[in-house]
C-alpha cells in the first residue's frame, strides 16, 4: 500500500510538470464543448430551390408564392428552362428543382389532378430528404387550400371531409435546437479523448523512453504499477468531466434533469472502462505512434457507431449489434437520457451492468497481456 | 539520380518496417467506407413508437395497423396512461408517442373532425420533424381513405427525382470526406513525425552531412507517402464502385490530377510542420489536432459549412480540403468536367506553391 502511495506521488509530479497535460484538462473541455456545437450543427436551414415555371398561370404563381413564403426555402432563381436549373445544382447554387410542367392550370381545373417534378440534389441525404418532405408538405397544403377557394365557390352542396387535426409537442427539447443533441454527446468525447488517448500515450511514451524498464526490474507488482498509471487519470477525468458540466451550464444553460450523482456514477465506471482500452492498446503498441493510430483508429470506429452523429435505429442489424459492443454507446445513450430526459437509476440499470462487464473485460485483459518480462 | 533512388529504397524499407501503422493505414478507409455506407445512415427507421389508444375504435386500430406495416415505425407495447409514455422515454425505448382522445372514432363520424395527439421526442430534433412527416403522410393517407366520393378536387402530385443517387445510398458526401482524411493523415501527419523522428533519433546529422543534397532528403521522404496515398486512393475508388455501387461519372484522369495536387498540398504542410518541431510528440499534436481537426470539421463533409457561424465559414477558406471536397465532389459524383473546377483547381495549386516555397526556403541545412 505504501508502495502504491509512492508510485501515485511520482504520477502527479509528473503529470504537474507536464503543461500540456494541465492545459488540455482546462482548454480542452472550453475549446470542444464551445467549437464543436458551433460548427457541428446538421439542422437543415436555407434550402435553396430553383424553379422552372412552364405553366406561367396564376395557379402555378399562386403556388410559387406560397412556397417561397413557407420559410423553409431560399429561392435561389427562377430558370427559363430545366437544363438551366440543372446547372444551378451542378455549380452547388440550388439543391431542389421544382419543375411546373406547361398546362398546370388547364389540366387541373380541367382533369383535377396535375403532377409537377421535383429533383433533388441527394448526395446530401439528409438535406434532401427532409427538403423534399416540406415541399411535398407545402405543395398538400397548397392542394387543400385549392379545394377550399374553389369549393367556396360552387353552390353545389359538398359532403363534408372528415378531418383529422394533429396536435403536436416536441418534449425534453421544444425549440428543437441542435445544442441540446451534440452537446452531452461532446462530454462523452471529451472523456473518451481522456480515457483512451492520453492512458495508452503515458505508458508507451514510458516504453519508448526505457523508464519502463527501470520500473519492471523494481519490486513493484503489476497491479500496483498499473493502479499508479490508472488512478491519477481517473481523478483527472473525473476534473475534465466537471469543467465540462459547468462549461456546458454557463454557455448553453444546460443543467443534467436527473440525478447527477447517477451520471457521475456512469462517468466513473466509463472512464475506468475506456482507461482499461487504453491500457490494452499500450501494450500492443511499440512507438508513440502506432499507439496514436491504433487508438485513433478504434476511437474513430467507436464514435461512428455510437449514435453521436447518426442514429443506432436507422442500423442495420449486424451494425446495430457492433454498436452495442463498444461502451462509447452506452454511455451516450445514458448521458442523453439523465441530462435530457431527466431518467433515473431504474431507467438506466442495464447500461450500468453493461459499463461495469466492459471495464472488468477490458482492464483485465490489459492486466494479462501486460508482462514486466518481455 | 541514383543516390535519389537508393534514398527512396532506404525510406520505402523504413515504411514496410512499421507494420501496424500500414495495417491501420489501409484498413481505415476500407472500415470507414464499411461504416459509412452500411451502417451509418441519415435514414431514419425502426423508430420506437408506442400508442395511448384511449378509443379502441376501428378508425384508431385501422392508424395503429398502418403504422406498423410501416417501415419506419416499430410499435412497442400500448401505455395506458402519460406517465408511462414519460417513463418509456426516459428508457429510451420510444422516440414518439400517439395518443387517440376518447371519442375519436364518434367525432369522425358525426362531426367530420377529430385529434390525435403527437409527442416526439426533441431531443435529436431532425429525426423528430423526418418523424412527423412520415406520421403526418400516414395519416393523410388514412384521411384519403375515409373520404373516397369527396375526394380533393385537385390533386396536385409531385414526381420526385434524386439527382446524382438514384439508389439513395444514404449519403454519398462522405466519400470525398474519407478520401480528404486519409490523405491528411497519411501526408501530413506520416511525413512530418517520419521527419521528425530522425531528427530525435539522431540520424538526420548523419544525412545532412552526407553530400545528398538535404532538400533531397525531404524529397525522397515524400515520394513512399505519395505512392501509399495514391494506392489508398485506389482502394477506396475501387471499393465504393464494387462495394457500393457508385458510380464514378467524371474523367478518370482528372480525378487522380486533382488528387495529385491535393496530395502534394498535404506534403508540404507535413514539410512545414516538420521544420518548425523537435520531438515526434509535438508534431503528431500539430498535425492530429492541428490540421484533421480542422480537417474534420471544416471541409463540409461531415457537418454543412452553411450551417455554421460566420467566423467559422471564414476560417473554412483556408483549409484545403475544403476544395478539395468540392472538387471531388463535382468530378466524382457529378461527373463534370475541368470548367467547373478550375476556381478551387487554382487555390489549390497556389496553396501548394506557397506551403512548398515556405518549408523549403525554412529548411534548416543546419542542426542549430
Amino acid at each position: 500500500m505504501k508502495v502504491l502511495g509512492f508510485i501515485l506521488q511520482k504520477e502527479f509530479r509528473q503529470i504537474f510538470r507536464d503543461k500540456t497535460i494541465l492545459a488540455m484538462m482546462f482548454a480542452l473541455p472550453i475549446i470542444q464543448l464551445i467549437i464543436l456545437p458551433l460548427a457541428a450543427n446538421f439542422e437543415v436551414k436555407n434550402i435553396n430551390l430553383a424553379y422552372v415555371d412552364y405553366d406561367r398561370s396564376t395557379y402555378s404563381q399562386k403556388l410559387m408564392s406560397k412556397i417561397a413564403s413557407s420559410g423553409y426555402f431560399h429561392i435561389v432563381g427562377n430558370t427559363i428552362s430545366y437544363q438551366d436549373a440543372l446547372q444551378m445544382i451542378e455549380r452547388n447554387e440550388a439543391d431542389i428543382i421544382l419543375e411546373i410542367p406547361n398546362g398546370f392550370e388547364r389540366n387541373l381545373v380541367r382533369e383535377g389532378s396535375q403532377k409537377v417534378n421535383m429533383a433533388l440534389d441527394a448526395i446530401n441525404g439528409t438535406k434532401s430528404s427532409i427538403g423534399g418532405g416540406y415541399l411535398t408538405a407545402v405543395l398538400a397544403d397548397f392542394n387543400s387550400s385549392l379545394d377550399v377557394y374553389t369549393k367556396a365557390t360552387n353552390n353545389n352542396a359538398v359532403k363534408p371531409m372528415s378531418h383529422i387535426e394533429i396536435t403536436y409537442t416536441s418534449w425534453f427539447n421544444p425549440l428543437r435546437e441542435y445544442k441540446y443533441y451534440m452537446v452531452p454527446g461532446i462530454l462523452v468525447l471529451l472523456l473518451t479523448l481522456i480515457g483512451g488517448f492520453i492512458t495508452a500515450l503515458n505508458i508507451v511514451r514510458e516504453k519508448e523512453i526505457g523508464t519502463i524498464e527501470q520500473i519492471n526490474v523494481t519490486p513493484i507488482k503489476k497491479w500496483e504499477f498499473i493502479l499508479g498509471k490508472l488512478i491519477p487519470f481517473w481523478i483527472v477525468g473525473i476534473i475534465v468531466f466537471t469543467v465540462g458540466l459547468i462549461v456546458m451550464y454557463v454557455v448553453y444553460g444546460i443543467f443534467p434533469k436527473g440525478s447527477l450523482a447517477v451520471l457521475y456514477l456512469f462517468a466513473g465506471v466509463y472512464l475506468v472502462a475506456l482507461m482499461g482500452f487504453g491500457l490494452l492498446v499500450s501494450t500492443f503498441s511499440n512507438s508513440q505512434l502506432q499507439a496514436m493510430f491504433v487508438a485513433f483508429f478504434f476511437m474513430m470506429i467507436f464514435m461512428l457507431m455510437s449514435g453521436f452523429f447518426t442514429s443506432i435505429d436507422s442500423m442495420p442489424g449486424w451494425a446495430k449489434q457492433i454498436s452495442n459492443l463498444t461502451p462509447v454507446t452506452h454511455f451516450i445513450t445514458v448521458v442523453r437520457l439523465i441530462v435530457l430526459k431527466g431518467s433515473g437509476f431504474s431507467h438506466v440499470k442495464m447500461e450500468l451492468l453493461y459499463l461495469i462487464i466492459f471495464a472488468i473485460l477490458l482492464n483485465g485483459a490489459a492486466i494479462f497481456n501486460y508482462r514486466k518480462t518481455s | 539520380m541514383k543516390q535519389l533512388l537508393a534514398f527512396i529504397q532506404k525510406e520505402f524499407y523504413h515504411v514496410f518496417r512499421d507494420r501496424r501503422t500500414l495495417l491501420i493505414l489501409f484498413g481505415l478507409p476500407v472500415v470507414q467506407i464499411v461504416l459509412f455506407g452500411f451502417a451509418l445512415s441519415s435514414e431514419v427507421k425502426n423508430i420506437g413508437i408506442t400508442v395511448l389508444d384511449n378509443a379502441h375504435d376501428n378508425n384508431s386500430l385501422e392508424i395503429v395497423n398502418r403504422i406498423k406495416a410501416s417501415s419506419y415505425f416499430l410499435v412497442k407495447d400500448p401505455v395506458l396512461n402519460y406517465a408511462e409514455i414519460e417513463e418509456q422515454f426516459k428508457e429510451g425505448k420510444i422516440k414518439c408517442a400517439l395518443i387517440f382522445p376518447v371519442n375519436f372514432g364518434q367525432d369522425l363520424g358525426r362531426s367530420q373532425k377529430a385529434q390525435v395527439q403527437i409527442i416526439a421526442d426533441g431531443a435529436d430534433p431532425n429525426t423528430a420533424t423526418i418523424l412527423l412527416n412520415y406520421l403526418n403522410a400516414i395519416i393523410a393517407g388514412y384521411q384519403q381513405q375515409l373520404n373516397p366520393a369527396a375526394q380533393l378536387n385537385y390533386q396536385i402530385t409531385s414526381e420526385i427525382r434524386q439527382l446524382y443517387n438514384e439508389e439513395q445510398n444514404g449519403s454519398l458526401n462522405f466519400i470525398p470526406g474519407v478520401i480528404a482524411l486519409i490523405f491528411m493523415i497519411v501526408c501530413t501527419a506520416l511525413t512530418s513525425v517520419s521527419i521528425v523522428r530522425e531528427k530525435e533519433l539522431g540520424t538526420m546529422e548523419i544525412l545532412l552531412v552526407s553530400p545528398f543534397k538535404p532538400v533531397m532528403v525531404l524529397f525522397a521522404k515524400a515520394i513512399p507517402y505519395l505512392l501509399l496515398s495514391i494506392v489508398n486512393l485506389i482502394i477506396i475508388l475501387t471499393l465504393s464502385v464494387f462495394l457500393l455501387n457508385v458510380q464514378i461519372k467524371g474523367n478518370l484522369v482528372l480525378l487522380f490530377a486533382e488528387s495529385i495536387l491535393f496530395i502534394i498540398t498535404c506534403l508540404s504542410l507535413g514539410l512545414l510542420i516538420s521544420n518548425g518541431t523537435d520531438s515526434q510528440q509535438t508534431a503528431m499534436l500539430i498535425s492530429m489536432m492541428g490540421m484533421m481537426l480542422p480537417t474534420l470539421l471544416f471541409t463540409g463533409f461531415m457537418f454543412p459549412i452553411e450551417n455554421m457561424p460566420w467566423i467559422f465559414q471564414v476560417l473554412s477558406h483556408i483549409i484545403p480540403s475544403r476544395y478539395y471536397y468540392i472538387i471531388m465532389k463535382a468530378v466524382m459524383i457529378k461527373g463534370l468536367g475541368f470548367s467547373y473546377v478550375w476556381k478551387e483547381t487554382l487555390i489549390l495549386a497556389g496553396m501548394s506553391v506557397f506551403l512548398l516555397a515556405v518549408a523549403l526556403k525554412n529548411f534548416k541545412s543546419r542542426l542549430s
